[in-house]
């Protein structure tokens, strides 16, 4: 017994989930095949938090306005242009439409938001976080009647001539071949394949920390690029923000991150500064930090700070690394003490007095340092004196297939495959080509997911 | 209480593996914060950036157990950080109840609740049974019931034994349930108690169960959905319970003040308010232990277990022998009925102070100081 699915989604995050529903809920028959067991099932949608969306006025849980221009804007700067404008001014529409949506499978968000960003007008905040939205779509799926199995891994995709005949899977360690009128990948990127991003990065990758799945190894991705699908995106960039390094090799998610740097001096190996850690406020600066860490010799920094500090920023999940003087500090986290104390005192000479406002940039700065410090610049002078060590924390890669405006996936001559739809990751560099907006990937996954779902549907009566 | 050596270094005393793991728990939690909007935990938690015990106790009581933050975790088993936060609070909880208990000695109640719950119902039941066998002739107690005013139940418990017991049993467990409060109160923190919009906005989150609703859209009861269910079963339970209390109040009024001795009829305040409040508490009960004994294990303290069932059989055993005897009361079967029902009580009575009952106090405690610390600009209604 082998039957023939009208549609197949690979992955089983929110890209996966939203093209299952839409497919399902368009009549069609849909199998889901998610990589990971069921207890850990989501792939990055689990440690994600909101999604970005464009309104006209204020709705339950987004405040003010946020309209198409603003977005659009917005992306362009992260960006720097690395979008498809086509593509990136649908998705933004479409997100207006995206919180009915959700809501009708089930995920609730929150009213309001404390912590360090304060994105209450631009994003809609999931109750409970990105697992809770994980739940409710598996809970709408299920009821729907969307076959799920869990522990698949689809190993190839074989295309003859721009069509899917099948799918090459192991389920539950059986090998399996599925068969399926038209196939969404929803498989995220390869960031979690330590191998293949030992490529573009060398032997770093091994003190490199992958921030969310261990199952986005970017099997189907590499699998397709193999059979002349349109590739999009840097092969060798990924976003990458400082986390502490004591977190786990993968799926440590928030509670990693350090948001002391700016309040901060953050040295390397040889106890030197090689950044200015003042240069703006956190959120706009934490994705830069990844890479800054990731060129310093055995990729590791350490960001220090006194007492007078310590709860400027969230609390973080690793204790303080915590000494009475400079030089004990640099014992315990291995950097010679002669050559911190000297770091310390030469920034500590350099800063200009001023009003010192953690809660903005208050342009206390220092005078005769390279590299300079220009908001925050105040002494490390009041002990106990505290240390985070940082490593770079991949969050995901860039590089996709190419997709339409229908998310049907393209090929490498130019014509559109005929079975096959992509949505989320495995597709988003196609709009997000360089850098990072916050909730943006929700939004393209979702945009994309019920476009995916819609057109592999229609695809698949046809 | 299994107590660990692995206190922290310098604090002079030794904590529980459940409050370590609280704590591991609160500063994951403090770090992520995904959470915020389900209940009044994790605002309360944020406003604090190291936790002592007090502070763990004060956590784990204002947890409400809706288990939606377990389900929504991305750091749950089998995530290696394997936080189960609703789990060791309610194991930090169970802790507590131990360490507020007054006298001290009695604290030991706790270890084995749910055996000590059954102990003290065989007990009380026996008890009162041969009270009525060797106070009363065997042809009243066993015969059929008059009735008529002042007869009925008198003849199966006298009067004077009927109050006196009640009301010493019940005077001594009031006292030990406030030296618990008080004690609760002093370890969270202390500070001045009666204060009215606190009071008031505790008042109110308790009677509405808010914290049982999950951010407003239910709990989790068996797995990933959520529904209302637990709510209104507790909602039965505790309206039942005080309407069956309120009951009692009326007879005692009628009894003491307009000299009419019960029984009384059907369709009298007394009579009606406890049949209503009987059921709700049948209901609400069963449907509890139900839920205790159904759905996904893994969000719950195994060291409430007895504690939480204990309470609940008890409860249910006096709701249903009090139908009994409402039922029962014109015929020869009464008198046994009544000296369950009464037996059943005199449990109740006895183990407030040393059963899941406490949960109330120190719930309730735990509300008033969430509405005395939490900032003025986040009160909402």
């Amino acid at each position: 017994m082998n039957p023939l699915w009208d549609v197949v989604v690979v992955g089983g995050g929110n890209a996966a989930l939203t093209a299952a529903i839409t497919a399902r809920e368009a009549g069609a028959s849909v199998l889901l095949l998610e990589h990971a067991p069921r207890a850990m099932r989501g792939g990055n949608s689990r440690h994600t938090r909101n999604l970005r969306a464009m309104h006209a006025a204020p709705t339950a849980v987004l405040t003010e306005a946020y309209l198409e221009d603003e977005y659009w804007d917005d992306l362009l700067r992260v960006t720097g242009g690395d979008t498809d404008e086509k593509l990136a001014r649908l998705t933004i529409r479409a997100t207006a439409e995206a919180l009915p949506f959700m809501a009708r499978c089930g995920v609730r968000f929150q009213p309001s938001l404390t912590g360090t960003l304060n994105l209450s007008r631009t994003n809609a905040f999931f109750l409970g976080g990105g697992k809770a939205l994980v739940n409710a779509y598996y809970a709408t799926a299920e009821r729907l009647g969307v076959a799920v199995l869990y522990d698949t891994e689809v190993e190839e995709v074989r295309l003859e001539d721009g069509f899917v005949r099948a799918l090459k899977v192991t389920s539950k360690g059986f090998p399996l071949e599925v068969r399926a009128k038209a196939v969404v990948v929803s498989s995220g990127g390869f960031q979690a394949n330590i191998e293949w991003m030992r490529e573009y990065w060398g032997d770093a990758v091994d003190n490199f920390r992958i921030r969310g799945t261990p199952y986005a190894t970017g099997r189907v991705l590499k699998n397709l690029l193999g059979q002349g699908v349109a590739s999009v995106g840097d092969p060798t960039q990924c976003h990458a923000v400082a986390i502490d390094a004591r977190a786990p090799k993968f799926d440590g998610g928030i509670v990693t991150r350090l948001d002391c740097v700016p309040y901060s001096i953050v040295v390397n190996q040889s106890a030197e500064r090689f950044h200015d850690e003042g240069q703006d406020v956190w959120p706009k600066r934490y994705a830069i930090w990844g890479r800054l860490v990731a060129q310093q010799p055995d990729q590791i920094a350490y960001s220090i700070i006194d007492s007078r500090s310590r709860t400027l920023f969230m609390p973080s999940v690793f204790p303080a690394i915590e000494a009475p003087t400079i030089g004990e500090l640099a014992g315990r986290l291995g950097l010679d003490p002669a050559a911190l104390q000297a770091t310390v005192a030469r920034f500590n000479a350099a800063c200009q007095p001023g009003p010192f406002d953690a809660s903005r940039l208050d342009g206390v700065h220092t005078d005769g340092l390279d590299p300079p410090k220009t908001n925050w610049a105040r002494p490390i002078a009041e002990p106990p004196f505290i240390g985070y060590p940082l490593r770079p924390g991949i969050t995901f890669t860039y590089l996709g297939v190419r997709v339409d405006e229908n998310a049907r996936v393209m090929m490498q001559d130019g014509r559109p495959a005929g079975n096959l739809f992509a949505s989320g990751e495995i597709m988003a560099g196609s709009i997000l080509g360089r850098g990072y907006l916050a909730g943006f990937g929700m939004s393209i996954g979702t945009v994309f997911g019920r476009i995916a779902g819609r057109e592999a549907a229609r695809n698949a009566k046809n | 209480m299994p107590k660990t050596e692995m206190g922290e270094a310098g604090m002079g005393e030794t904590e529980s593996a459940a409050m370590l793991e609280a704590r591991r728990a609160m500063e994951v939690c403090n770090a992520c914060r995904y959470c915020e909007g389900y209940c009044a935990v994790f605002p309360a938690m944020e406003l604090r950036r190291e936790f002592g015990t007090g502070d763990l106790n004060y956590l784990a009581n204002l947890c409400h157990g809706c288990q939606g933050c377990y389900y929504a975790c991305q750091y749950a088993p089998p995530h290696a950080f394997g936080i189960n936060v609703p789990r060791v609070l309610a194991e930090v909880r169970a802790e507590s109840y131990a360490q507020y208990a007054w006298p001290d000695k009695l604290a030991r109640l706790y270890e084995r609740n749910g055996l000590v719950m059954a102990l003290a119902t065989a007990g009380g039941i026996a008890f009162v049974l041969l009270l009525a066998l060797a106070l009363q002739r065997h042809d009243v107690l066993f015969g059929p019931q008059s009735l008529a005013p002042g007869a009925g139940f008198y003849n199966v418990v006298p009067y004077g034994a009927m109050v006196w017991t009640g009301s010493v049993t019940f005077g001594f467990s009031l006292v030990a349930l406030a030296i618990g409060f008080a004690r609760f109160w002093r370890d969270t923190g202390g500070g001045r108690l009666a204060q009215p919009r606190p009071l008031l906005q505790a008042l109110r989150d308790a009677a509405t169960l808010k914290y049982l609703g999950g951010g407003g859209h239910g709990c989790n009861e068996r797995d990933e959905s959520f529904s209302t269910h637990r709510r209104w079963l507790h909602h039965l339970m505790a309206y039942g319970f005080l309407l069956c209390f309120a009951a009692t109040s009326v007879a005692t009024v009628y009894d003491h003040f307009l000299a009419w001795p019960a029984p009384y009829p059907f369709f009298s305040l007394p009579v009606l308010l406890g049949t209503i409040g009987g059921i709700g508490l049948t209901i609400g009960c069963a449907g509890l232990f139900w839920f205790k004994l159904t759905g996904d294990q893994a969000p719950r303290a195994r060291n409430l277990l007895g504690a939480d069932a204990g309470l609940l059989l008890l409860l249910l055993l006096v709701a249903v022998t009090g139908l009994l005897v409402l039922a029962l009361r014109a015929t020869g079967a009464m008198g046994v009925a009544l000296s369950v029902h009464l037996g059943a009580v005199l449990a109740l009575f006895l183990t407030l102070p040393y059963s899941k009952f406490v949960h109330g106090v120190y719930r309730m405690g735990a509300l008033v100081r969430h509405a005395v610390e939490r900032p003025e600009a986040t009160h909402r209604s």
